[in-house]
């Protein structure tokens, strides 16, 4: 470990600029770290040549006060995104040997604003998870561990690796994607801040798909601050994404003011779920307390179809799921395995190429949108969604944001809840229902629970509202005093 | 109607065509690559096309406008809100696994089209939709002895798919409505409707009844890629529909491929067709919605199309129905048509236009565009007629030189002193020579053999080398001959 490493991202930015330290100096002790992190299994594809590369750039814009937004910065990349030159494998086999001739919009902008590449880092195969378990090239590790314990546990996902990354100081702030909670969940089991914002916001081309109307890409980052800073870089209108909105990005470094006095803050009482533990109960509470401390107004509202949005999201996006994943048949990119026949062909690759998960919401989503299935299951999906998102604009008419906890639970051991899939889907109840209606949501770190792992609280807002979101995730922020460490911090003996 | 007979006494078919038309337009429906046809394989494919990892489709707001003009064009409602889906289903020619097309909610609803018979009476025929989709690539079968060649270079074009109501009575009917259609899609410049190259495909639905009895059960044939093969592969099938019915079975409704080469209808392998294509609508894309103000634009804009222009031709021009179904049949026509008619005499110019150009165009193999006698010239030859300096017999021989040497008719007269004589003393003249010659045939003509009129035009007309007016030299040798 270096004190660089240990720097948020903005923290970092502000000493580059003020010439403390290089941008080959932060990189090289990143690549250090990276190095070092490998028992957690969160880089995939490690790029330190290009890092160096990269850092050196900026440290010649740097020299001559030409220094860009994310100068000298170094990321983790989530293997979702296409990266030219650089293996893409969506955590998938199926993608094996898969250099895109092309960058993601997303990723370009950070390059375009100065950030280096560490490398890609590991997440459920085709974001499809909740622990980072079910990637083709291993499970990633937490760096957090219990109290006296020192059991693995999972960082959760399907942004994982970024969230390990991240927390064991092994990259100042990471890509990630966000369908269900992929984001907000590892950010809150990795005591990590994780912005999901609002759909559209970011633009999702060249970012590998798995469910478009719910997809979103987002910030993983130490800070609120961080959150903002990357943001910033991230976000913005993209023609090529037919689904990108076009609309002013305002500076969101700026909207933290710290100032939340006569904001009004809604609890969804549908939250209160049977069997939460009563620790997240009562973090939540004392969220509404420093909330009300800051001078803001808690006001119960209802999210009447909640109970619904597990049921909706699981129907609507395997559905998009098993069409955006026919494109992986052997043909033009990835693997092949060859077959006597073209379908015999699509068997074998398709078989051999996806895992146990991907191949089961590939199933479901064909089985919903089949003849005969489809108005009981994907349609109805589609109608109860607009009345999920119906709640919220109506729970928005008396409050300006939501609080809730982020998931049901700390993050859990490796071998846990593996055996049903259902158990494991529960961990995106606090989370689906902003993707299913298109929120922004970010998950800021704010306590410890009884067994010493992170829990986080979830502040959701209006759409294209993230600068409300991150205020009040500030107030969180500053409130909790977060600073526990995780056991495993990149470079530590 | 025209009605077929079985064993069992008279049929009817019920007849419903989908036409697959390519937009014209320079890059794809989602991508910015070129639609230019005969390019190598595959160089003419952007990651969309090929549909990699991450890859977004973007709406071409041309093809769309192309969508609604053909829907103007045919009369047709337009939707202002209307859904892409995505059709899916594995092939090696379609990249993404699935096809994006408009399945619910059309760009185009409910229209209609009027067919012109060839024995001048009209049929109005129900359009039931068009929508946009994306063309599949191309499986190429015969490079490899075990292996299949893929160019995308077609995929992600955009079609309009525009499907009748069943309202089409037979096969004459069917080709007179694609017939109609190319010719509308021509006028808009919506699709060239080059049928050789693909840019039109036309699907045929067909069944057949007891006329007036209950729709019987219908097989679709797909991919059908010329007029002739339109009317073959329907008068085939419902030949094979009734030789079943009679035979006491039943028709299974199916999907069969026309064969050319036998001019049958054979079914596809049941794998060809067993698809639920579980469509959905494509989340990577939002509703179309149309600006109502820029539809009406579009209206405005509209150029005649063949229905008015033949109305128009009939009453500006005093031309038949007929003669102006054919000239309006192709737009370059029509407008060959107008500018050597534009005053000077329409009947002639009809006639000429019909009779002679087309013949002689009909003999070269080229069509209207490319013809070597131009619009202009064709006009100052018939004005050359009109104004009596060359006979419409002179004019014919005038016309061959103009198809040899592309020179105008005026250059041609001049050259070759074709210039009509109508100078009456000079006609008397030659008049005067002949009968002279020729007492004892104007003898046998004065005792009543009035044939030999015909005699003594010739020679005076021989004499003249074709030049003298006719009808100057008929009245004068009535004259004469009356003595």
């Amino acid at each position: 470990m270096s004190a660089l490493t240990e720097l948020g991202l903005a923290e970092a930015r502000d000493g580059l600029r003020a010439k403390k330290f290089s941008a080959r100096e932060i990189t090289e002790d990143h690549i250090k770290a990276v190095e070092a992190a490998r028992p957690l299994n969160a880089y995939l594809c490690e790029t330190p040549e290009k890092a160096l590369a990269m850092a050196a750039a900026s440290d010649e814009r740097l020299a001559k006060g030409e220094g860009k937004p994310l100068d000298g910065l170094p990321l983790a990349i989530k293997d979702l995104f296409c990266t030219e030159g650089v293996p893409t494998t969506a955590g998938s086999k199926i993608l094996e040997g898969f250099k895109p001739p092309y960058e993601s919009t997303v990723t370009s902008q950070l390059w375009r604003d100065g950030a280096v590449m560490l490398g890609k880092v590991n997440l459920d195969e085709f974001a499809m998870g909740s622990a980072n378990i079910t990637s083709a090239y291993g499970h990633v590790e937490n760096p957090w561990r219990r109290k006296g314990d020192n059991h693995a546990l999972v960082p959760g996902g399907s942004s994982g690796g970024s969230a390990a990354a991240v927390a064991a100081r092994a990259a100042l702030a990471a890509t990630g994607t966000d369908t269900g909670g992929s984001i907000r969940q590892p950010a809150a089991f990795c005591g990590l801040v994780g912005l999901k914002p609002t759909y559209g916001r970011c633009s999702r081309w060249g970012v590998v798909a798995f469910a478009s109307s719910l997809d979103q890409a987002g910030p993983m980052t130490r800070s609120v601050r961080d959150a903002a800073v990357m943001l910033q870089s991230m976000a913005g209108y993209d023609p090529k994404d037919s689904t990108s909105a076009n609309v002013p990005l305002p500076n969101f470094e700026a909207a933290l003011t710290g100032d939340i006095r006569g904001m009004r803050i809604g609890i969804p009482r549908e939250y209160r779920i049977d069997g939460m533990p009563a620790e997240i109960e009562t973090l939540w509470e004392r969220g509404i307390e420093w909330l009300k401390a800051a001078g803001a107004t808690p006001v119960e509202v209802s999210l009447k179809m909640t109970e619904y949005a597990l049921p909706v999201y699981y129907i609507i996006a395997p559905a998009e799921a098993s069409s955006n994943l026919a494109r992986y048949d052997g043909e033009r990119f990835g693997k092949r395995v060859n077959g006597d026949t073209l379908d015999a062909m699509y068997e074998n690759t398709r078989a051999e190429g996806f895992g146990a998960e991907v191949r089961r919401r590939i199933l479901i989503g064909t089985y919903v949108l089949s003849a005969g299935y489809y108005d009981a299951y994907y349609l109805k999906a589609q109608k109860v969604r607009a009345l999920i998102a119906q709640d919220f604009d109506k729970a928005f008419e008396s409050c300006d944001a939501l609080l809730t906890p982020t998931a049901p639970s700390a993050a859990f051991g490796i071998g846990e809840k593996f055996d049903n899939p259902i158990q494991m889907y529960l961990n995106d109840v606090f989370t689906v229902t902003v993707n299913l209606a298109g929120l922004p949501g970010i998950s800021v770190p704010a306590g410890l629970s009884s067994e010493g792992l992170p829990l986080g609280l979830q502040v959701i807002g209006k759409a294209f509202d993230e600068e409300s979101v991150l205020r009040v995730g500030q107030v969180i922020e500053q409130a909790a005093q977060f600073t526990a460490k995780p056991a495993f911090i990149a470079g530590e003996a | 109607m025209s009605l077929i007979k079985g064993e069992t006494g008279d049929w009817e078919m019920v007849i419903g065509l989908e036409v697959h038309a390519q937009v014209s337009s320079q890059s794809k429906l989602f991508s910015g690559a070129s639609t230019a046809f005969g390019s190598e394989p595959n160089t003419q494919v952007s990651l969309v096309d090929a549909a990699f990892p991450g890859m977004l489709p973007v709406i071409n707001k041309l093809c769309v406008e192309q969508a609604v003009k053909t829907g103007l064009g045919l009369e047709a409602e337009i939707n202002l809100v209307s859904i892409f889906d995505r059709k899916n289903y594995f092939y090696a020619d379609l990249p993404a696994g699935y096809q994006i097309s408009q399945y619910t909610r059309p760009v185009v609803g409910k229209g209609r089209l009027v067919l012109d018979m060839p024995d001048g009476s009209s049929r109005e025929i129900g359009i039931t939709r068009l929508h946009l989709e994306q063309d599949a690539g191309k499986s190429l079968h015969d490079q490899h002895p075990t292996q299949t060649y893929i160019d995308l270079n077609r995929s992600g074009i955009a079609l309009m798919e525009i499907v009748s109501e069943p309202d089409i009575r037979s096969s004459e009917e069917a080709a007179a409505y694609v017939k109609k259609l190319r010719s509308i899609l021509r006028y808009l410049g919506t699709c060239d409707g080059n049928m050789e190259e693909g840019s039109m495909r036309c699907d045929c639905n067909v069944s057949v009844r007891k006329p007036g009895g209950p729709l019987g059960t219908r097989c679709e044939i797909k991919n059908v890629n010329s007029m002739r093969f339109v009317m073959q592969a329907i008068d085939y099938e419902a030949r094979r529909q009734i030789e079943v019915i009679e035979e006491g079975g039943t028709i299974k409704q199916e999907t069969r491929l026309f064969d050319s080469g036998r001019g049958i209808t054979r079914p596809m392998r049941s794998k060809e067709e067993a698809h639920d294509y579980r469509y959905f609508p494509d989340p990577d894309l939002l509703p179309l919605e149309l600006d109502g103000a820029w539809v009406q634009q579009l209206r405005s804009a509209m150029p005649e199309l063949p229905d008015a222009k033949k109305a128009r031709f009939v009453s500006q021009y005093a031309l038949s129905p007929y003669d102006a179904g054919v000239l309006v049949d192709e737009l370059a026509s029509a407008n060959y048509f107008e500018t050597v008619a534009k005053g000077r005499d329409a009947k002639l110019a009809c006639n000429w236009v019909m009779g002679d150009l087309f013949g002689a165009l009909n003999k070269l193999g080229v069509d209207i565009a490319n013809s070597p006698v131009k619009a202009e010239s064709l006009g100052e030859l018939i004005s050359l007629i009109s104004d009596n300096t060359i006979s419409g017999r002179i004019a014919k021989d005038v016309f061959a030189a103009m198809l040899d040497t592309g020179k105008n008719a005026g250059a041609i007269v001049e050259e070759q002193g074709l210039r009509q004589v109508t100078d009456t003393g000079a006609i008397e003249q030659a008049i005067d020579a002949i009968l002279a010659k020729e007492g004892e045939k104007i003898a046998e003509y004065r005792s009543g053999k009035d044939k030999l009129f015909g005699f003594f035009v010739g020679q005076v007309m021989k004499a003249t080398q074709g030049k003298a007016n006719p009808a100057l030299v008929n009245d004068l040798l009535k004259k004469k001959l009356a003595g």
